[in-house]
């Protein structure tokens, strides 16, 4: 059976349209919702007073009274987390509601001393959010998907989408299992040292419709929570996990019919294999949910290997069943849970050991003070304030790291023998543009971690002012903006130097650039000086 | 004021709450248990008999809200790796050891 993949929709030729002038289509539509968890780097931990920084300790060398369990102990919580929670749920256009409460989830497993997670119920931190992505982003480093590349072939325009929030909470990380045998016996081993870090979970809609889009949600997401400075989200470390939610529906129909319409009858045949559908809100009945996976390009092949499973499954009539999987990435294939299944009955109630927490106005909007300037933001004033495109702009923007480079070097003003950025203080009215500053960047004419922001303004400068005129026809040049400028002139001999600028300027332009400001200045100042008064 | 009777708790509910609390039941003890947990609840729904009309809902007994830490490390609290794993039937290496968790 052939898939071809487009746009993140599936589109299948079934093999029992067999009339040979009809070829019938069923399009499926993948539907996705993600949840990830991340872990904030506080200094302690959520609930109690040992370090968050867990990684990399010797085994149960991190562990207290509260975060084992013991008896007795009781959780104070950790008033930082639950800011940098809140913060997110900002940075993510959440409300903040002014009420909210911990809740015990209870389930036996042994990377859990208690045998309940304080986590949080009906009254999340944060609510009803959205993050929009731009759904071609020109960044591409997928190969194997031709959906980007067909879209920028076919709309070089940005394409925007919201994909909605729907909460972000609070919790506690688990213990972490090893897998062993000991004696000859198959055992678990068990390290309490993450037990109790703070683990923000984000959960978004079933808005997501591709594998792409996916990705493209979880770097934005990254480059929020990096900005922000609540976590390293460094998924090597396991410090950002994500689990995509995914199920299948059918589309539409199309059945392209050479000879008769006669095909009335077929279409209906091949509607039959589809997923039942729930009523209220047009969603599939059933969905998948993939476990734990700890990088971007794995989910984006658990979803793909999830979707290809399904449209599958959809085409012989069945549909796929409602189950937790986990994700093989030696084997790059998904496998079933059910073992997990038996446990979704969590028994939530209100957390007695953790009073509810409520927000004054004052507090939310002082949260709200304290986002800095998000990607979108910065994003939006490359573009207005640099002139650039928004490829430009995205390119410069996706590393925090890049963009700080680039505003360094926009900012320059004392490079020796080299103007600075036209239109800003090094500048002026002259110099480098600050295009030509991306351009360098974007194309990685010069490696940014090796040069620094003044040795690529000088590189710059160097290589594009080769092309110089010879020095009489810079004199002639001069001579020519000095006798159209004689109230500049005068205003330079009676003491006002930074005409010498504007002058400065005006030569640049009279030369279009043919020639650096250093020798612009110095032959400037001598004619200057020769000049007699007008 | 009347108070219902609860149904009998089936052993199917029983043994779906054993197995959220991780216990094997045999046989005979599921059936003996099937009583006692209706009696129990029946017991326990007489506190449905309060007139609660003037009492708003709450799940907090204190009163108190936003009680909060700093966020510092209180390293006097940690426990060293002996001190954690003292009290552990089986251990190795400095870790927890429990019957193999299958993921399948």
């Amino acid at each position: 059976m052939k898939g071809i993949l487009r746009f993140g929709r599936y589109q299948m030729v079934l093999p029992f349209a067999q009339n040979d002038n009809t070829i019938m289509y069923i399009n499926y539509e993948s539907i996705i919702g993600l949840e990830i968890h991340v872990e904030l780097k506080t200094k302690s931990k959520m609930f109690c007073g040992c370090y968050a920084d867990w990684f990399g300790k010797s085994p149960n060398s991190n562990t207290c009274p509260v975060c084992l369990g013991l008896p007795g102990a009781l959780p104070v919580t950790n008033k930082k987390a639950v800011e940098w929670c809140v913060l997110l749920g900002i940075a993510l256009n959440c409300e903040i509601p002014e009420f909210s409460k911990f809740d015990r989830k209870n389930y036996f497993y042994p990377d859990l001393a208690k045998g309940y997670q304080i986590s949080q119920y009906d009254k999340p931190f944060a609510i009803n959010g959205s993050l929009e992505i731009n759904t071609n982003q020109l960044i591409n480093q997928s190969t194997n998907k031709p959906i980007n590349a067909t879209m920028k072939q076919l709309n070089n325009e940005t394409m925007k989408k919201k994909i909605r929030i729907r909460r972000v909470h609070l919790e506690e990380d688990t213990g972490k299992l090893l897998h062993d045998v000991v004696g000859g016996k198959r055992v678990s081993l068990i390290d309490f040292n993450r037990s109790g870090v703070p683990l923000v979970e984000i959960v978004t809609e079933p808005d997501i419709r591709s594998s792409e889009e996916a990705r493209i949600f979880l770097k934005k997401l990254y480059q929020i929570i990096r900005c922000i400075g609540i976590s390293d989200a460094d998924m090597e470390k396991g410090s950002l996990r994500i689990e995509p939610n995914i199920s299948v529906r059918e589309t539409s129909l199309r059945a392209s019919v050479k000879q008769s319409l006669s095909a009335q009858t077929d279409i209906k045949i091949a509607t039959s294999p589809s997923a039942p559908r729930n009523d209220t809100n047009d969603l599939p009945s059933y969905k998948v949910e993939v476990k734990n996976i700890n990088s971007f390009s794995f989910t984006r092949k658990a979803i793909d290997f999830e979707i290809a499973r399904h449209i599958d499954l959809l085409n012989h009539g069945e549909t796929p069943i409602q189950e937790t999987r986990g994700w093989d990435e030696k084997k790059g294939i998904t496998y079933s849970q059910r073992s997990k299944e038996e446990a979704h009955d969590y028994r939530y109630f209100p957390e007695p050991d953790i009073p509810p927490i409520r927000w004054a106005e004052s507090q939310i909007s002082n949260f709200k003070l304290q986002i800095p300037e998000l990607p979108n933001v910065k994003l939006a004033r490359f573009m207005k304030d640099y002139q650039l495109s928004e490829y430009d702009a995205i390119i410069l923007t996706d590393e925090k790291e890049t963009a700080e480079y680039f505003e360094k070097t926009i900012s320059l003003k004392d490079t020796p023998g080299v103007a600075g950025v036209q239109g800003f203080p090094g500048g002026g009215e002259i110099g480098i543009i600050p295009k030509t500053i991306a351009n360098w960047i974007i194309n990685k004419k010069a490696d940014i971690n090796k040069v620094s922001p003044e040795k690529l303004l000088k590189l710059i400068a160097d290589q594009t002012q080769r092309s110089i005129i010879p020095d009489d026809e810079l004199e002639k040049v001069i001579k020519k903006i000095l006798l159209e400028n004689p109230r500049a002139m005068a205003d330079y001999k009676s003491g006002k130097e930074n005409v010498l600028m504007f002058l400065l300027g005006q030569v640049m332009r009279g030369v279009k650039g043919k020639s650096n400001a250093e020798d612009i200045k110095q032959k400037l100042k001598l004619l200057l000086n020769l000049y007699p008064d007008v | 004021m009347k108070v219902a009777v609860i149904k009998i708790v089936t052993s199917s509910i029983i043994k779906h709450i054993a197995q959220l609390a991780n216990l094997d039941l045999s046989d005979e003890e599921l059936k003996s248990m099937s009583p006692q947990f209706s009696s129990i609840l029946n017991l326990v729904s007489k506190i449905k008999k309060l007139d609660t009309t003037n009492v708003s809902e709450t799940s907090q007994v204190t009163g108190q809200e936003n009680v909060f830490r700093e966020d510092e490390v209180d390293s006097k609290r940690i426990l060293t790796q002996e001190e954690a794993l003292s009290n552990a039937k089986n251990k190795h290496n400095g870790y927890f050891v429990v019957d193999a968790i299958f993921e399948e």
